[in-house]
């Protein structure tokens, strides 16, 4: 039914989606959980950068991501030299690239279900003898999965489409950086790529439709396990 | 004994709570809303930061001077806060077994299944708390709150998010609970009924300040009281018990020093610990001694003091060997009938102005105390707060 090359770029893309929520899930919860819970100076600072994805244009992400993960970057070049880690131009650039820039949507969703979460119960959890981080793993994170699902399922939904940071940071290499909206981007740069172009567009099409129906289902199935 | 000594701040409110109370027992920490209840237990459980010292007994939680401030989560006390805060998340089993799996090992005194019997929680296991009524859930964060094993239990107001009519859905858990175990409880309230149903000793707080703390029946005649709970509110405590019983068993003689008191209340056995409530605007008084009337209780004391009320009302205080009854008379009566403080005066009480007025007493041995609790033969004394203010209107009263 998909052709060899598209289930390449689907494998691609599927695997990118995959790693960028799998790395960047643990820090959007710490950071929304900054934004909500914690009392600092520089919160609206850290809330803007954030969010500075969504406002930049992809291509100045992939630019920066360059700057500082590319070969001779600071923290490419460190990554080099202490674990022979090459980000630019790999699969786990492109998750690097995608997490990047999925993350703002991760955080809000998130942040809005930790601020659903009363603090009373908290403080309840508290008087029952439970330590910070132990009322974190009991009661927080469990009030809020909900809202870890939603992002997550949105952030992968997203990030099957990335395309402006991973072809700047990650190029476009078969089999390797080439997903979904890149192959398509390439289908369409040849003159008989027509009828792959429209195949590609569709296959992302549903994709994308079947990850926010997913999403949906499971928060409702999740919201009606902790009531009303 | 639980000793407090604490100032904390919430907004631009200022806390300096000090009292001692005795230790075990309910102390009742009764006041106005905004007197600062909530922020003095917020205090105590250490959620908010205080200064002060807060001790009971051995354990020191808090004491500025010497540096010791616990962490809530080790101070063990437990709380049950106005709205349940029952964890979502969780069935009704799990929410009991929270706060007992993370209690120390040793020193277990509430068992799982003696919490689940007494509370009547059985068939509630597997639900969750939105599928419980206003009172179920009181009942179940009760019991995850002892279950926890707390040296010391907050209850902040547990009954006021519960309809009036509902409330009896609590409360007499509340007393097999006192009279279970001999864990000290802070109960706050500011419904003067469920203090004098509950409570072995009362602090009265307002303004965040502590005006005064002592028995119920010694605040019950202490003046500061008087503006919370209102004129008709007003009457002296007196905790007392049954001498003699009438062959039907209706009437039960109480011994008010060496005065005696015949009050309604069924059920209760020669010697049933009993807490009357005698409403100042039931006492009538006499200059001599009252022949030919059809009241039967009359009681022979001393004229001990007469408080100006304002233009309709004088407060009479009668000292009854060492019991002190209060009154509510008239200027006029006050003038012709020459009353002055050091008079001898009779005390007339009507039996059936006292039937809505008999308390289970709280104390320290329990065992006689069941029967009268569910014998108040108009059911008055398991439904105390029946009207909206919850003060004691009593509808069978008859003059």
């Amino acid at each position: 039914m998909l052709t060899a090359a598209e289930l390449e770029a689907l494998r691609v893309s599927l695997i990118v989606a995959a790693e960028s929520v799998a790395c960047s899930l643990p820090l959007a919860i710490a950071i929304a959980w900054l934004l909500v819970r914690a009392r600092f100076a520089g919160r609206p600072l850290l809330d803007a950068f954030v969010h500075l994805p969504l406002v930049l244009p992809p291509v100045v992400v992939g630019y920066l991501l360059l700057l500082a993960f590319g070969v001779r970057g600071p923290i490419g070049a460190w990554l080099h030299a202490s674990f022979g880690i090459r980000l630019a131009f790999t699969t786990a650039g492109a998750a690097l690239a995608t997490a990047v820039m999925s993350f703002p949507l991760m955080v809000r969703a998130i942040r809005l279900s930790l601020e659903g979460v009363h603090p009373g119960l908290e403080e309840a959890a508290r008087t029952l003898g439970a330590g910070q981080i132990d009322r974190f793993l009991s009661v927080t994170l469990p009030l809020m999965a909900p809202g870890i699902l939603a992002g997550a399922v949105t952030a992968f939904a997203a990030g099957l489409g990335e395309f402006g940071a991973v072809i700047t940071f990650a190029a476009n290499i078969p089999g390797a950086t080439r997903t979904l909206p890149l192959a398509l981007y390439t289908a369409i740069q040849s003159p008989d790529g027509d009828v792959a172009a429209a195949r590609l567009a569709a296959l992302s099409f549903a994709l994308g439709l079947a990850g926010l129906v997913a999403a949906e289902l499971l928060a409702r199935r999740l919201r009606a396990r902790l009531g009303p | 004994m639980l000793d407090v000594d604490v100032t904390a701040t919430r907004g631009s409110f200022a806390l300096r709570a000090r009292f001692r109370a005795p230790t075990p027992g309910i102390t009742a920490l009764f006041g106005p809303s905004g007197a600062g209840k909530s922020t003095l237990v917020h205090a105590l459980a250490g959620l908010v930061p205080a200064a002060g010292r807060v001790q009971l007994d051995e354990a020191t939680w808090l004491d500025t001077a010497a540096g010791t401030d616990v962490a809530a989560e080790r101070r063990r006390i437990g709380y049950v806060f106005q709205d349940a805060r029952l964890f979502p998340h969780l069935d009704v089993e799990d929410n009991l077994l929270y706060g007992l799996r993370r209690a120390p090992p040793c020193d277990h005194y509430a068992r799982r299944d003696e919490i689940v019997a007494l509370l009547g929680l059985g068939t509630l296991l597997e639900r969750r708390a939105h599928q419980l009524s206003g009172g179920e859930r009181q009942r179940v964060a009760l019991g995850r709150a002892l279950l926890a094993q707390p040296r010391l239990l907050l209850l902040d107001e547990p009954l006021a998010s519960i309809d009036v009519a509902r409330r009896d859905e609590v409360l007499p858990y509340l007393e097999s609970l006192r009279d279970r175990y001999s864990i000290p409880m802070l109960y706050v309230s500011h419904q003067y009924d469920e203090v004098l149903r509950l409570a072995t000793h009362v602090v009265l707080l307002a303004d965040g300040r502590v005006l005064a703390a002592g028995t119920p029946a010694a605040i019950s005649v202490d003046p500061a009281l008087r503006p919370l709970v209102g004129v008709d509110g007003v009457g002296s405590v007196i905790d007392t018990e049954v001498i003699a019983t009438d062959p039907a068993g209706t009437l039960a003689t109480l011994a008010i020093g060496t005065g005696r008191l015949r009050v309604a209340v069924a059920d209760a056995g020669v010697g049933a610990r009993v807490r009357l409530q005698v409403l100042a605007r039931d006492v009538i008084l006499a200059t001599e001694p009252p022949h030919a009337l059809s009241v039967r209780n009359v009681l022979e004391g001393t004229l001990a003091e007469l408080v100006d009320e304002g233009p309709d009302a004088v407060l009479a205080g009668i000292e009854i060997e060492g019991v002190r009854l209060l009154a509510r008379i008239t200027h006029a009566a006050v003038t012709e009938l020459g009353l002055s403080p050091g008079l001898r005066v009779w005390a007339l009480v009507k039996a059936a102005s006292l039937r809505g007025h008999v308390y289970a007493r709280p104390a320290a041995d329990a065992a006689d105390r069941r029967g009268l609790a569910a014998g108040s033969p108009d059911g008055h004394a398991r439904r105390p707060a029946e009207n909206e203010k919850g003060r004691r209107g009593d509808p069978s009263l008859e003059r």
